[in-house]
C-alpha cells in the first residue's frame, strides 16, 4: 500500500495559476480576522503552482476551518483550501487501510467506512475536520488513554514542503519531518494524501455508560478508575458549580457496540450511519444571551437530566461522538465578538493545579456551556504535539468578557509553571514567551522548518503570532 | 499579529509624544505590545517618550515625521512597515490652535486644518494602503467631540476634526472587507498638555480613560468609540438641537 505520487492525483495539470478570491478568513471562535487570497486548488499540480507562486507573505493549508483560533489564516498571503481534493483512492478492506486526499473529511470517511465495518482509528468532537488537519494539529478524541492521537494511526503522509519537493513521508523513514509534520500546525508543508491505519467495527453503535460525579475529585477518582475499561471516555464538566458542587460532572464511556448487543431488527442493517442534522443556528444573536446566569440555567437542567447511572444506552456515532454537529454554525451563538475556547493539559501528579485552574474558573463565573474533561494516556512523538499523560481540560467563553485576556494569562502562568501546555488548535491568544516552555521541540521545530523551506514560504497568523 | 481581544504586537503612533498616545501604548504594552514604533517630530520630548516605554520593555523605535510634510509620508512611514507587520496605527497627533487668534490670522486658521486634516489624510492614506497589503491590522484615529457639531468657541479646531472624522469613517466603510478595522474615536474634553490653563468642560477625562476605552474597543472590533461613553448620548442629543438654542447653550 503506498500514497499515490503527486502526479496520479486529480489532473488538470499543473499551467498556469490557479483561481483565488480574496476574502476575509477566521477559524472557528471567530476572532482576529484576516484578509487573504484564498485558493481552492483541485489538483496536487495546483497546490504545488499554488506554493510555488506565492509572494514574501507565504502560504498555509487550510482545511474545514475548525482550528478555533489563527493556525489556518495567512493575512495577506495565500491560503489554500484544502476541501477541492477530497478524493478517497483506496480502501483496502481486508486489513483496515484507507488512501485518501487530506481535503477528505472524517465524515465522508465514515459514510465510506463505516458500511465496510471499519471506523476512523481517532475522532474529535466534529466530524467535519479534514484529514489534513487531523495531521496538522494531530488531534485526539475519547480514546486517547488507550489509542492516542491521529498521527499514531497514519501511516504515510504525501507532504509538499515549502521548497516546492513533494515528499512520501514515512515514521520509518523519515521520522524527523514525520513527527514534526504530526501538531505541525500545517507548517511543514501541505500534506496532499494520507494512509490510515482503521478501526474495526461490528456496528455503527456505541453502547455507553453515564453516569454522574459530584464534584472534581470523585470525577478523577472515578476517570483513574474506570477508564481503562472503555475504550473511549470523557466527562462534561460544570464549571459555574460552586462550593461543594465545583467540578461536578457527567460522565460518558463506552465503545462500538458488538453485534449481539442490537436488537434483532436493527441486527439486518448493523452498520447504518445516519448522522442527522438540525437546522443552522441563527445568523444574529443578541449579545448578553450568553451571560453567566442563561449557561448557569442550561448547566443546571443538563446535570439534572444526566442519570445518575446508567448502563448498555446504545447510541447512535454522532450522538455519542458529535453532539454539537447537530447544530451546524453554533459557533455564531457567540455574536460578533467571537470566542475563545481554553483547553491546557497538565501531567499526572499535577492534580492540585488542575484543582485550582477549575476553582478559579469557576468563581469568576466565567459564561462556559459544558467543559470537558478528558484523562490522556502517553503522549506521542509528534514535535508540536499536544497530549500528554494525565489531564485535560476544554472550555468555551465568550471574547468579549472585560479581563479575560488577563485572566487566561493567569491560567497559562500555572499551566506552564505546571509543566503542562494549551493546544495550539485551541488557540488564539497564548503570550509567545510561553510557548518555547511548553512545547520543548520548538527549537528542533525551527531548525527543520528552516531546512525544508529556506524561503519561508509556509506560513500562517498562528505563526506569526507565536513566533513558531 | 493581533490576538482573540484585538491586542496588538506591534504599535506606530503618529504623534509619538501625544499623552493619549502615550497612555495607549503603555496600556497595550501591558497586554501583548512588544515593538513600538514613535512617530514624530525629532525632540527631547520624543526620545524621553521612547525611553518610557522602553523601561516598560518595549522595543522602541522613533521615526522623523512632519504631519505638515506629506510629501515625506510615504517614504518615512513606509520604511516602517518594511520593518515588519504593524499591527495597529494609532493616529495622535494634532494641535488645538488658538481660536481667537486663528480667527484674526488665517494662516494659523489654516496652520490648525493642514495639521489636523490634510496632514491626517495624507498620512492615513500611506498606512491604509500598507495595512490593506499585509491584510490585517486596526487603524484607529483620534478625532473628537468637537468634530460631531461645529461650536463657536472652537469652531476652527472642530471643523478640521469633523473633516478628519468624516474622512476615516469612509476609509473604515472603503476597507471593510480588507481585513483592516478602522475605529473612530471620539474623546470629550481630555485632561492634556492641549488643554492645560482651559476651563474644563463637563465629563472631562483622562489620557488613562481614553487607552482604555480603545483597548475595549479593539476587542469589541468597534468602529466608534465615545470617551467617556455617556457622550454618545450626550451628542445624540446635541446633534439636533436647534441653531437659536445651540447657540446659547454652554458648551
Ligand atoms: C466542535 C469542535 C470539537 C472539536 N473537538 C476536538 C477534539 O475532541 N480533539 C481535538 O484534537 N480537536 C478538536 N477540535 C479541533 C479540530 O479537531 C482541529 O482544529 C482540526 O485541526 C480541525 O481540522 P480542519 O480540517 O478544520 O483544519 P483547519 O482548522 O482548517 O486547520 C487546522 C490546522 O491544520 C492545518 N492543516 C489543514 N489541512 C492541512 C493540510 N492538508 N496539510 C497540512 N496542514 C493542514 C492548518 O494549516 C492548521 O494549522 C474540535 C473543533 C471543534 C470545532
Ligand atoms: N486633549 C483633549 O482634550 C482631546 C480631546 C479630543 C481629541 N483630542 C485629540 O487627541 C489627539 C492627541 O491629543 P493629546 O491630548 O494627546 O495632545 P498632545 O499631548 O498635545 O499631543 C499632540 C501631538 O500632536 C503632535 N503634533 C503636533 N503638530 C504636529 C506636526 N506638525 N507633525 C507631527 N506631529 C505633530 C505633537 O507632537 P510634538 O511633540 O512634536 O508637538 C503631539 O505628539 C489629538 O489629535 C487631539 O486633537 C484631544
Amino acid at each position: 500500500m503506498s500514497v499515490p505520487s503527486a502526479t496520479t492525483g486529480p489532473g488538470t495539470g499543473g499551467t498556469g495559476t490557479v483561481r483565488s478570491r480574496v476574502a476575509p478568513v477566521t477559524g472557528w471562535g471567530r476572532t482576529a480576522p484576516t484578509t487573504a487570497r484564498v485558493l481552492r486548488p483541485a489538483s496536487y499540480d495546483e497546490v504545488v503552482t499554488a506554493v510555488r507562486d506565492c509572494d514574501g507573505r507565504g502560504a498555509i493549508a487550510r482545511g474545514l476551518g475548525r482550528a478555533y483560533g489563527d493556525a489556518a489564516q495567512n493575512a495577506g498571503g495565500a491560503v489554500l483550501d484544502m476541501t477541492g481534493l477530497d478524493r478517497v483512492h483506496e480502501i483496502d478492506a481486508v486489513n483496515g487501510l484507507v488512501v485518501c486526499d487530506a481535503g477528505v473529511s472524517l465524515h465522508r470517511l465514515m459514510e465510506v467506512l463505516l458500511p465496510l465495518g471499519w471506523f476512523v482509528p481517532v475522532t474529535p468532537g466534529t466530524r467535519y475536520v479534514t484529514v489534513g488537519g487531523a495531521i496538522g494539529a494531530d488531534i485526539h478524541g475519547k480514546n486517547h488513554h488507550g489509542s492516542g492521537s491521529f498521527t499514531r494511526h497514519v501511516r504515510a503522509l504525501e507532504l509538499l514542503t515549502g521548497d516546492g519537493e513533494t515528499r512520501l513521508v514515512t515514521p520509518e523513514d523519515e521520522p524527523d519531518l514525520f513527527w514534526a509534520t504530526a501538531g505541525g500546525m500545517g507548517l511543514t508543508g501541505i500534506v496532499l494524501a494520507a494512509t490510515i491505519q482503521l478501526l474495526p467495527v461490528e456496528t455503527s453503535l456505541m453502547t455507553v455508560d453515564t453516569e454522574r460525579a459530584a464534584d472534581l475529585d470523585d470525577l478523577m477518582a472515578r476517570l483513574t478508575a474506570g477508564d481503562d475499561r472503555y475504550r473511549y471516555s470523557v466527562a462534561w464538566i460544570d464549571l459555574l458549580a460552586r462550593g461543594t458542587k465545583t467540578g461536578r460532572a457527567v460522565l460518558t464511556r463506552g465503545d462500538h457496540a458488538p453485534l449481539d448487543a442490537l436488537p434483532a431488527r436493527a441486527r439486518t442493517a448493523p452498520l447504518a450511519f445516519r448522522p442527522g442534522r438540525l437546522p443552522a443556528a441563527p445568523r444574529f444573536v443578541p449579545e448578553g444571551l450568553l451571560g453567566r446566569t442563561t449557561v448557569g440555567l442550561f448547566n443546571e437542567f443538563w446535570y439534572r437530566k444526566a442519570p445518575r447511572e446508567r448502563r448498555g444506552e446504545l447510541q447512535r456515532i454522532a450522538t455519542f461522538f458529535h453532539p454539537l454537529d447537530g447544530l451546524p454554525h453554533w459557533n455564531r451563538i457567540y455574536g460578533r465578538s467571537g470566542f475563545v475556547q481554553y483547553q491546557f493539559v497538565v501531567g499526572h501528579g499535577q492534580e492540585e493545579t488542575l484543582r485550582r485552574i477549575v476553582r478559579r474558573l469557576s468563581t469568576r463565573g466565567c459564561p462556559s456551556f459544558l467543559a470537558v474533561l478528558k484523562r490522556f494516556g502517553e503522549g506521542d512523538p509528534g514535535w508540536l504535539s499536544f497530549p500528554m499523560a494525565g489531564w485535560t481540560l476544554a472550555l468555551d467563553i465568550p471574547a468579549a468578557m472585560p479581563g479575560l485576556g488577563a485572566f487566561l494569562d493567569e491560567l497559562d502562568e500555572e499551566v506552564a509553571g505546571a509543566g503542562g501546555r494549551v493546544y495550539l488548535a485551541k488557540d488564539s491568544r497564548l503570550r509567545p514567551e510561553l510557548l518555547a516552555r511548553m512545547y520543548p521541540r520548538l527549537d528542533d521545530f525551527r531548525t527543520l522548518r528552516a531546512l525544508y523551506d529556506p524561503r519561508g514560504a509556509i506560513t500562517s497568523d498562528l505563526a506569526r503570532r507565536l513566533a513558531v | 499579529m493581533k490576538d482573540a481581544f484585538g491586542a496588538p504586537q506591534s504599535l506606530l503612533i503618529l504623534g509619538g509624544t501625544s499623552e493619549i498616545g502615550l497612555a495607549t501604548a503603555r496600556r497595550l504594552i501591558a497586554r501583548r505590545t512588544r515593538t513600538v514604533f514613535l512617530a514624530g517630530r525629532p525632540s527631547e520630548a520624543l526620545d524621553t517618550a521612547a525611553e518610557g516605554l522602553r523601561a516598560l520593555g518595549a522595543d522602541v523605535h522613533t521615526v522623523p515625521f512632519d504631519a505638515l510634510d506629506p510629501a515625506s509620508h510615504e517614504v518615512t512611514l513606509g520604511k516602517v512597515f518594511a520593518e515588519g507587520d504593524v499591527d495597529m496605527v494609532l493616529l495622535a497627533f494634532g494641535v488645538l490652535g488658538d481660536q481667537a487668534r486663528d480667527e484674526q490670522e488665517p494662516l494659523s486658521a489654516v496652520h490648525v486644518a493642514q495639521v489636523n486634516y490634510t496632514g491626517a489624510v495624507s498620512a492615513s492614506l500611506v498606512c491604509a494602503t500598507a495595512l490593506q497589503n499585509q491584510g490585517h491590522g486596526s487603524f484607529v484615529v483620534l478625532s473628537s467631540v468637537a468634530g460631531e457639531r461645529a461650536r463657536r468657541v472652537n469652531f476652527i479646531y472642530g471643523s478640521s476634526k469633523a473633516g478628519l472624522d468624516a474622512f476615516a469613517q469612509g476609509l473604515g466603510d472603503a476597507l471593510h472587507g480588507a481585513g483592516v478595522h478602522v475605529m473612530v474615536v471620539r474623546p470629550g474634553f481630555v485632561r492634556t498638555r492641549m488643554t492645560a490653563g482651559l476651563p474644563e468642560a463637563p465629563l472631562a477625562t483622562t489620557p488613562e480613560a481614553v487607552a482604555a476605552a480603545i483597548e475595549s474597543g479593539l476587542r469589541r472590533r468597534a468602529e466608534t468609540v465615545w470617551v467617556p461613553g455617556t457622550l454618545r448620548v450626550v451628542m445624540s442629543a446635541l446633534r439636533h438641537a436647534p441653531r437659536p438654542l445651540f447657540r446659547r447653550l454652554p458648551v
